[in-house]
């Protein structure tokens, strides 16, 4: 026993060394591999508080910018309007119907907090489970896809970014349907790679990436970006397509959450 | 002494409210994250003992996991940071040894001494860093561009802070 004790005082160091990396390596790993990042989370109400403040602060900086992408929406929205449209045929009979139900509800947020410059880049959000938030919610922009929300507390949510590569999407050719997983390189905020497009699929520089709709998570359509190159991946049977986002993570201010009503659904039955 | 506790208490805070609020929002590109809070266990007392100056480190990687939404990320870099600490100075101790009551500053024991001691220390901890954050898809080549760059950076601002703010 006291052999034990002077072995424990004389290796103090190395001993606590090991407890402390250990400990933490394991807590990050962790939170890693299942997303769930439970134990420390900006979305916690302290440090969400802290980044609403400072965002209130540095957003003015951008106030131009994101003024200029409503306004361009705001004209593209108008210009969907009924009445912006001119009616050409004579009798119209107007009939109420239930062809059409509500599948997606869409809520507002603020960023107020974000990163590119790591490998695993998460947003923060200023609307949580109070607002009707709630995980695996898809979060789109005015230009362009965003992510998929992560965590919720009561009025905030984490969401991860396209621009963590631990996200895969799946995507889709606008022109011909043809789809596959998207997936962040790693290396550029600006850029995305598709992969898993067959050969013999037409492409140009250009095309429009949308996604693909097969999700529960994304509507389909919502742009991504457009291919501003491609290459043979390694075994030669599969494109890989290097995707020019939309969306200028950079200077992200307001996002929409997507609800998709009819997500459980579709998740039943496809889980028969 | 306790005044010797307080200023690191008030470094702790500047440093790390510096390091989130404005350092990592200095996204230039993948390859420029400087860490800059490694700072804090630079500056403090040749005498602390070994265990306290671990759990300082893990509670100053801690703190910044917080905002990172990285539990655990930078409090093992740190950990692993401070650990060789001791060994460092003892490497390039000057040949008269430290003085009682001097702080390892660059005011005290001179531009080459300090720039020394930062390169191995800062360097040590981004190397960890950047291994630690690209784990699974490793590739040699970027993990290490991240690591000069960032560290370079985060060498300039630290020997610069010596200049400004910590010149007594």
């Amino acid at each position: 026993m006291r052999n034990l004790i002077r072995i424990l005082i004389r290796y103090h160091f190395a001993i606590l060394f090991l407890i402390l990396e250990v400990f933490s390596l394991t807590i990050y790993f962790n939170s890693n591999q299942n997303h769930k990042n439970k134990i420390l989370n900006s979305s916690h109400a302290i440090v969400a508080e802290f980044y609403s403040l400072s965002s209130s602060v540095f957003q003015y900086f951008n106030l131009s910018k994101v003024n200029y992408q409503l306004n361009e929406e705001n004209t593209r929205l108008k210009s969907e309007l009924k009445n912006s449209y001119h009616k050409n045929s004579v009798n119209i009979l107007e009939i109420y119907d239930s062809l059409y139900s509500k599948k997606y509800i869409y809520r507002t947020a603020k960023v107020i907090n974000n990163s590119i410059n790591k490998q695993h880049n998460y947003i923060t959000l200023n609307k949580g489970s109070r607002q009707g938030v709630k995980p695996e919610m898809a979060v789109v922009s005015t230009t362009g896809i965003v992510g998929i929300v992560n965590e919720v507390s009561p009025n905030y949510a984490t969401v991860i970014s396209i621009l963590n590569t631990k996200l895969n999407i799946s995507a889709k050719i606008k022109r011909n349907n043809y789809f596959g997983r998207l997936n962040w390189g790693g290396n550029d905020y600006m850029h995305v790679l598709l992969n898993e497009i067959p050969n013999h699929v037409e492409k140009q520089i250009g095309d429009t990436i949308v996604t693909s709709g097969f999700s529960t998570i994304f509507p389909e359509g919502i742009l991504i970006g457009t291919i501003s190159n491609f290459n043979n991946d390694k075994k030669g049977n599969f494109y890989e397509i290097e995707v020019q986002l939309s969306t200028d993570f950079k200077n992200l201010a307001y996002v929409y959450i997507v609800e998709n009503l009819f997500k459980n659904e579709q998740i039943k039955l496809e889980k028969r | 002494m306790i005044k010797v506790i307080l200023r690191n208490i008030i470094c702790f805070v500047l440093i790390v409210l510096f390091q989130v609020l404005v350092l990592n929002n200095v996204q230039f590109s993948s390859l420029l994250n400087p860490f800059v809070y490694t700072l804090f266990i630079l500056l403090l007392p040749f005498e602390i003992s070994g265990w306290f100056l671990l759990i300082l480190a893990f509670i100053l990687g801690f703190s910044i996991d917080a905002f990172t939404n990285t539990p655990g990320l930078h409090a093992s870099a740190t950990v692993f940071m401070a650990s060789f600490r001791p060994m460092v100075l003892r490497g390039i101790a000057p040949r008269d040894d430290y003085e009682i009551g001097t702080f390892p500053r660059l005011s005290q024991y001179g531009f080459a001494w300090f720039v020394k001691y930062t390169v191995i220390l800062v360097f040590i901890h981004h190397l960890f860093y950047f291994v630690i954050e690209a784990f699974s898809s490793f590739n040699l080549l970027t993990v290490l561009a991240r690591t000069f760059i960032s560290s370079i950076v985060a060498i300039f601002l630290i020997v610069l802070s010596q200049f400004i703010i910590f010149r007594d």
